[in-house]
């Protein structure tokens, strides 16, 4: 393995201005790592030629001395993030060869930060999963592996974004984040995985699933480089109506800041039934670990988090069911023919969509029809008021809140749950924050006793991003993860 | 609450989603599943509380009223499975 | 067009119940939530922003200048302004919206409840009340004729701002429909929100009819669309009425049902299209927060307003003394009222006397002329300028009245002023006695026998010498200064 592939975003970054590498030869060990591990499916679509004459500029530039942040920086493209001329799909079959004519905000920033594009990373289907592995494209597998040997789940829906950070297929990503989208695969493959304030980062040109509830975010092999691709990522944008007219603060000194005498909240809801055992030991030590460096650690109560899901799983679906209705074989993306306008409709989206798809665009469609919008959207929108709210009050007694990313390490693709229900458990420790329009973070906190990561969550106060560094950069400290590139 | 087979077809119909007989029954299955689950939302007294849309919104931003989009049929276009005349093309719709 | 507020039908008479849903497209360069053009007849799908494809991932963001036009209508319909409105998303699959979804604004529109005061042909004032004003988007246009198969779609128009404006089911007559429609057109078309050109459909009415024995409760109704002029409108209630009755007569039921109006057959029928049991889902729409204004900025709106039609035709009663009709026509229509003013401005001495003459001539002869040749105000080839310069011509005594209307079809057919063409076709009155006095003493010699008989007390030949004097000199002389004269030579 060439040694490249396993530095950080950081040191690379170092090692391109200090000429130790060219950017041409970091992204040509990149795309030699990626035609290595084709089977792990990280990405749906490569784009080798683009990335290197992106490569070749960014040499030129450092050769000038002209490097902008993110000069030279190979990076994966979660592929609902509309790319100019490079087909963006989202995972799912109905967007079959869409091609945008323009770029998302997010990935303008990027290409303007100086990074190069390696490809667009695979995703659960119209980002409707915590596996990737409902994405039309396949699964995507987890470099990580258990003793049995069995594949494992990447996590998801930026399975794809996780998987090509994990396992050197790429320097650091970008994912989305409805319900935990970003967190769970970065738990999931020891990575570091943020969900940004909503309204941190411009939506625009995102494939949408859920508009309340979206967000954008890096996932990377360290605090460090979080800090350095969110800069990049973050700001406003007049083109997104719900984007905050917010400067965007430096990340990167937060994370020398330390948490002397910051309040860290524990929320008793979050010991839930099913959580591993290691879970709930790794969560104590990473309290331990913020106390021993100075923090206050508080026992808080969010009493409403047992509704999360069930408020999640009625708001996103019917945000969804209307979002995904502009997919309909007309204006571009997969049709298949019928004999009316209707027929046309039902054939392109029936083939279109995957099954988790059909079945969260008929529960969203269901819970705004005529009779039912009091009983599950209003009361579900209800319920997020009180979750908001419980935050809100929680925010009054501490800083920031340390909870555990997922209740379990990655499962493997072949125990997969069939019941929906079962399922969605998997987001129950990172739906509230997207609820609550909460910045989280989530960082390598150890191994579960079959040797698969485990993550740490910080919740903090909305557009306070830079509480998660300082308390996160505290737990990388002490936990010293090794990644599955250096191991 | 649950959901019959009628209802299904009918919610269907709605989001423009065809099930053929043999997917019926199943998905009635998994859509129950799911709103069961959702109906611990009844446990919680809303009584007093106002619906959440949206958070961390606190203004609409107004956009200038200024012409600088469009005047692209070719990109409009360009993904459009079929073209006719500079336009999109569905079977006829009878109004 | 009569004002029936009832229908006889075999079991007696029937009351009429009529509201009205008006779309009318905001006067913008852009669209409501992109920077596309709105200009009408353009190259198909010219004017589409990715956000009015309903691109993945493209995102709304409102015209200031759409909601400043949605607040001064609300104004002018003596409206409450609703500091904090939301937009929800409509939804339902159509080929010619994009989205899947319409924004619009369901639960809390940007303007709630007003009313407007409609005068009826008797004279009579009736108020109706509005319901509320929103904002939404137009949709695109499905093109039907051009295949035998398939329908083409043009997203020219889908995206651009509409104001629906619903009034209260209190309008009771085809007349009152047509009335309220007319004086709504006129109040947008003043403050300039919209074009109000309902051929080409800047201005659709939807109408909603139903039919009850007086007293009853509202009976169903039906909702008849595709009205793209206020005589259509007439027709479609007359016929709607006499449709229901005759199904209630026969002991049938109304459906509550989208009809089309068959503009040819003067008749509505079933929509296809809306067979299916609507079900909107009605929802915030999650990419936009709350529309906020302030009550400083309403107010400047209000401040800027411009002078109604109301209020401009009781400025007319009371400053020149028109008449209550005479007024009523002139700010019937945004550009008479404006050419009437315009012509005000040149007209010298500035009276009542002269303003009166001035509306009955741009009421009789400039409208006769327009309707003759099937031509709006804004083309007259008689400028403001030129009937006010034609009203001081007959004011000053310079031609008669009789001439005056000679003089006013040389300036149809030239475009020149009055004074111009009175001077090249020499039609100035001749009020010069001694000219005058030669031709009276001509004729009163050629008609001896005459004038002996009206000495002998034939008095009514006084007539027959006016005209024969007035005939011989063409028309040009002056009739007061004519029968003067007449009268001191006959009664020497």
């Amino acid at each position: 393995m060439n040694e490249l592939i396993r530095l950080t975003l950081v040191k690379v970054k170092e090692g391109l201005r200090q000429k130790k590498f060219s950017s041409v030869e970091l992204t040509k060990a990149y795309l030699a790592s990626m035609e290595r591990h084709k089977c792990m499916n990280t990405y749906i679509l490569e784009t080798p030629e683009l990335a290197l004459e992106r490569a070749k500029e960014s040499d030129q530039r450092l050769a000038k001395g002209e490097e902008r942040p993110l000069e030279g920086l190979p990076l994966a493209i979660k592929d609902n993030f509309c790319t100019t001329g490079i087909q963006t799909t989202a995972g799912t079959h109905i967007l079959k060869g869409f091609k945008p004519p323009y770029e998302s905000t997010v990935t303008q920033k990027l290409k303007e930060g100086g990074a190069v594009f390696l490809g667009k990373a695979n995703m659960d289907d119209a980002a409707m999963g915590s596996t990737t592995t409902t994405s039309y494209y396949g699964s995507t597998i987890n470099p990580w592996k258990r003793a049995d040997g069995k594949d494992l789940t990447p996590g998801g829906s930026s399975g794809g974004s996780a998987a090509a950070v994990a396992g050197g297929l790429a320097v650091a990503a970008i994912g989305s984040d409805t319900g935990g989208s970003i967190r769970q695969p970065a738990a999931f493959s020891g990575i570091v995985g943020v969900k940004p304030t909503y309204g941190r980062c411009s939506r625009w040109g995102i494939v949408a699933f859920a508009s309340s509830l979206d967000q954008a975010g890096p996932l990377t092999r360290d605090l460090r480089d979080a800090a350095l691709m969110l800069e990049v990522m973050a700001g406003h944008d007049p083109k997104d109506s719900t984007s905050a007219l917010l400067e965007v603060p430096s990340f990167e000194k937060a994370l020398i800041q330390g948490v002397k005498g910051l309040r860290v909240g524990i929320p008793k809801e979050y010991r839930i039934e099913g959580m591993d055992e290691e879970t709930l030991k790794i969560w104590e030590k990473g309290a331990e670990w913020l106390k021993e460096a100075g923090a206050e650690i508080v026992e808080i109560s969010l009493p409403h988090t047992k509704y999360s899901l069930a408020t999640y799983y009625v708001l996103a679906p019917a945000e969804a069911s209307s979002n995904l209705a502009r997919y309909d074989g007309v204006r571009y993306g997969l049709r298949i023919p019928g004999k009316t306008l209707d027929e046309l409709y039902e054939n392109t989206r029936s083939e279109g969509f995957g099954a988790e798809v059909q079945r969260r665009i008929l529960i969203g469609t269901y819970v705004l029809s005529a009779g039912y919008y009091d009983a599950y959207y209003l009361k579900a929108q209800k319920v997020r008021r009180l979750i908001t709210q419980d935050f809100e009050v929680a925010f009054q007694k501490v800083d920031v809140i340390l909870t555990p990313t997922t209740p379990t390490a990655a499962f493997a693709l072949d125990e997969k749950p069939t019941d929906p229900v079962v399922m969605y458990l998997n987001d129950v420790l990172t739906v509230p924050a997207n609820l609550a329009g909460l910045p989280g973070i989530s960082i390598p906190a150890g191994l579960s006793k079959e040797g698969l990561p485990l993550g740490f969550q910080l919740i903090g106060p909305a557009f306070d991003e830079n509480v998660l560094f300082r308390a996160g950069r505290v737990l990388e400290e002490a936990a010293a993860f090794k990644s599955f590139l250096e191991r | 609450m649950s959901l019959d087979q009628e209802a299904v077809k009918r919610i269907a119909t709605l989001a423009r989603l065809k099930l053929n007989e043999d997917r019926i029954g199943p998905m009635q299955q998994d859509l129950n599943r799911i709103l069961q689950f959702i109906d611990q939302l009844n446990e919680v007294d809303t009584s007093q509380v106002e619906a959440l849309a949206g958070v961390n919104m606190s203004f609409m931003p107004f956009r200038k009223d200024v012409v600088n989009e469009g005047g692209d049929v070719e990109k409009i276009l360009a993904n459009a499975p079929e073209v006719a005349c500079n336009m999109f093309v569905v079977p006829k719709v009878v109004e | 067009m009569t004002n029936r507020y009832f229908y006889e039908g075999a079991t007696g008479p029937w009351e009429l119940v009529i509201g009205l849903e008006v779309h009318a497209q905001i006067v913008s360069k852009s669209k409501l939530f992109s920077g596309a053009a709105t200009s009408f007849g353009a190259e198909p799908n010219t004017q589409v922003s990715f956000v009015d494809a309903a691109m993945p991932g493209m995102l709304p963001v409102i015209n200031e200048v759409c909601v400043e036009q949605a607040v001064k209508t609300g104004l002018a319909l003596n409206a409450e302004i609703n500091l904090v409105s939301i937009f929800d998303r409509k939804n339902y699959f159509y080929a010619d919206l994009p989205a899947g979804y319409q924004i619009s604004q369901f639960t809390r529109p940007i303007v709630g409840k007003g009313y407007l005061d409609i005068e009826l042909e008797d004279g009579t004032v009736r108020r109706i009340g509005i319901t509320r004003l929103h904002l939404e988007q137009d949709a695109g246009k499905s093109i039907h004729d051009q295949h035998p198969e398939k329908s083409y779609i043009d997203l020219n128009r889908a995206g651009v701002a509409l104001m629906e404006i619903v009034s209260e089911p209190e309008i009771r007559s085809a007349e009152e429909a047509a009335a309220y429609v007319h004086k709504l057109r006129s109040i947008v078309k003043c403050l300039g929100t919209c074009d109000g050109n309902m051929d080409q459909g800047s201005m659709r009415v939807d109408v909603n009819v139903s039919v009850r024995k007086a007293g009853a409760a509202f009976g169903t109704r039906a909702e008849i669309k595709n009205v793209n002029s206020i005589k259509f409108l007439a027709q479609a209630v007359d016929y709607e009425a006499e449709r229901q009755i005759a199904i209630l007569e026969d002991g049938g039921e109304i459906l509550q049902e989208t009809r089309l109006f068959d503009s040819v057959r003067g008749t509505t029928r079933p929509m296809r299209s809306k067979e299916h049991a609507h079900d909107y889902r009605y929802f915030p729409d999650p990419d936009l927060p709350p529309l906020v204004i302030e009550a400083a900025w309403v107010e400047k709106i209000r401040q800027g307003l411009p002078e109604l039609p109301d209020a401009k035709k009781a400025r007319l009663i009371k400053d020149y003394e028109l008449s209550p009709y005479d007024a009523s026509v002139l700010v019937s229509e945004m550009e008479i009222a404006t050419y009437f003013e315009e012509a005000l401005k040149s007209l010298k001495p500035l009276t009542s006397k002269t303003a009166k003459l001035l509306a009955n001539w741009l009421i009789g002869e400039v409208f006769g002329a327009l309707n003759r040749e099937g031509i709006t105000i804004g083309a007259s080839p008689v400028s403001p300028a030129h009937l006010a310069g034609l009203i001081i011509q007959i004011h000053e005594g310079i031609i008669s009245g009789k001439i005056a209307k000679e003089v006013f079809v040389l300036m149809w057919e030239s475009g020149e002023g009055a004074a111009t063409l009175i001077e090249e076709h020499g039609l100035k009155q001749v009020s010069d006695d001694k000219e005058i006095l030669t031709i009276i003493d001509k004729i009163l010699s050629e008609n001896a026998g005459m004038v002996n008989a009206y000495k002998a007390g034939k008095e009514k030949l006084f007539g027959f010498f006016v005209g024969q004097v007035m005939k011989a000199m063409a028309g040009k002389a002056n009739p007061e200064l004519v029968n003067q004269l007449l009268k001191e030579r006959l009664n020497s």
